[in-house]
């Protein structure tokens, strides 16, 4: 489904991103995870092409990014994203929030975008909040929304970019319930997380980084019990003591 | 014709000619800020964007018109717009692209603020939906510019309600002007420019007023 074939990025003289390659494959989901600094955002934003890079390719349901006559825009209305900090657009109520890009992007009516919409708010747990403006709602709850926003476009793979990182402890729960639900659903997810609590219960592969490489990318439960690279183990060990 | 004391009985009097001049300043306010605001926005727009050549040019056009006194763009549009079309176009119409292409300048400086002003985020996650750059443009980024430059806007439409009176240098009778007629005709300057000023403040205390509110009703 997406296919990392041997990527190269720089932001100027520095490299970020450094001969990544792998591939994911339909329901899988698969966790991104290492030190800050890794690229590990870097390698998700530059799968809907958010961000550029120099050498290598990547092809999404067979289309090449970089490629003549791929259609940016069409491409990104399949691939769902969720940002750190939410992103929801604060003139516009939840409901709108969600109805803009399938009423714009799919062309579909007022009513049909709506309807969708308040399906998902039920399913993120927010029926009833449609009407209000995402200032006026809690971190977890704005970001409950911006997933069901990402969802509202029927898409064939969700990108999570650190998407508890930014919420207080009590509020990361309920975003993190609404993700597993959508795993077990057999949505094809890639999640940059330090959450090894979600990893564990519905990753199925690991995507270790440090210094812009895919250090390990091996299913969940052995890079847990038995991480191979010496910079992982130190990394584990930092982050499950806690 | 008496200059002793004052005689505020002359405002109710020529209350029919000074509602002409008003007119025409009310107008060319309301015209001069709406042409003003559109050719500002394409400005700040090519100016942001990735097209070089056009970016460089508009940048020259705000900078150019930035370091010209506003009664130069009027002469000058009031004596070149008929060379140009090869026939006259009126003083109010010379008057009115004076303005417009003037405070061009002026307010795309205030939207290219506003529009750099909102989160880059925010303009990723609406390309991640899929959007094309003018509907995260339309959609996301304009109306978010637009309420943070709500008082800068109205600050420069007052500007403008005032410059107008500068009409008068190509011959045109504006509220200002008609009232300065009025004053030297019948002997009563302090009472007509007594009478000028508090309109003037008036309607802009009102703008602002209603700026508030409107930004007030829109928080909600």
């Amino acid at each position: 489904m997406i296919v990392i074939d041997n990527v190269d990025k720089w932001f100027g003289p520095v490299q970020v991103l450094s001969q990544c390659s792998t591939r994911i494959d339909a329901g899988e989901v698969v966790v991104v995870c290492g030190p800050s600094g890794s690229g590990k955002s870097t390698l998700i934003k530059c799968i809907n092409g958010l961000e550029d890079f120099q050498n290598g390719q990547i092809s999404v349901y067979g289309e090449q990014l970089h490629a003549r006559g791929t259609n940016l825009c069409r491409l990104r209305a399949r691939v769902g994203m969720v940002f750190q900090s939410f992103e929801l657009y604060p003139h516009l109520t939840n409901l709108q929030n969600i109805t803009l890009a399938p009423m714009k992007v799919l062309r579909r009516g007022r009513q049909e975008a709506e309807a969708t919409a308040n399906r998902l708010l039920e399913r993120v747990g927010l029926s009833g909040h449609a009407q209000k403006y995402p200032h006026q709602m809690s971190g977890g709850q704005q970001q409950r929304v911006a997933i069901a926003r990402a969802l509202a476009m029927d898409p064939a793979v969700m990108l999570f970019d650190e998407p508890t990182s930014a919420l207080d402890p009590e509020m990361v729960g309920e975003v993190l319930e609404v993700m597993v639900t959508l795993a077990r659903d057999g949505m094809t997810m890639v999640v940059v997380t330090h959450e090894m609590g979600f990893a564990r219960s519905v990753g199925s592969r690991v995507l270790f980084m440090d210094q812009g490489k895919i250090v390990e990318d091996r299913p969940c439960q052995e890079f847990f019990t038995d991480p191979r690279s010496e910079r992982a183990r130190s990394f584990l060990s930092k982050i499950v003591k806690h | 014709m008496s200059s002793q004391g004052m005689d505020w009985g002359i405002i109710p009097q020529n209350l029919p000619w000074l509602w002409e001049g008003m007119q025409l300043t009310l107008a060319l306010t309301a015209l001069a800020n709406l042409g003003g605001m559109l050719i500002g926005t394409a400005l700040a727009v090519a100016r942001l964007g990735r097209f070089r050549p056009l970016a460089l040019a508009a940048a020259v056009y705000v900078n150019v018109f930035r370091s010209v006194p506003i009664v130069l763009a009027v002469f000058w549009f009031y004596f070149m717009v008929p060379v140009l079309l090869g026939r006259p176009i009126g003083a109010f119409w010379s008057v009115l692209i004076a303005f417009v292409f003037f405070e061009a300048a002026y307010f795309s400086e205030i939207i290219r603020a506003g529009i750099q002003g909102v989160r880059s985020g925010q303009v990723a996650a609406a390309r991640a939906t899929g959007l094309t750059g003018w509907q995260v443009l339309r959609h996301v980024v304009l109306p978010q510019a637009v309420r943070a430059m709500t008082p800068v806007l109205m600050t420069r439409a007052i500007v403008i309600f005032q410059d107008t009176s500068l009409a008068v240098v190509v011959g045109l009778t504006d509220f200002l002007t008609a009232a300065n007629v009025v004053a030297d005709r019948d002997g009563r300057p302090i009472e007509m420019y007594a009478f000028v000023a508090i309109v003037y403040f008036v309607l802009s205390s009102l703008a602002e007023l209603g700026a508030r509110w409107s930004r007030k009703g829109q928080r909600a």
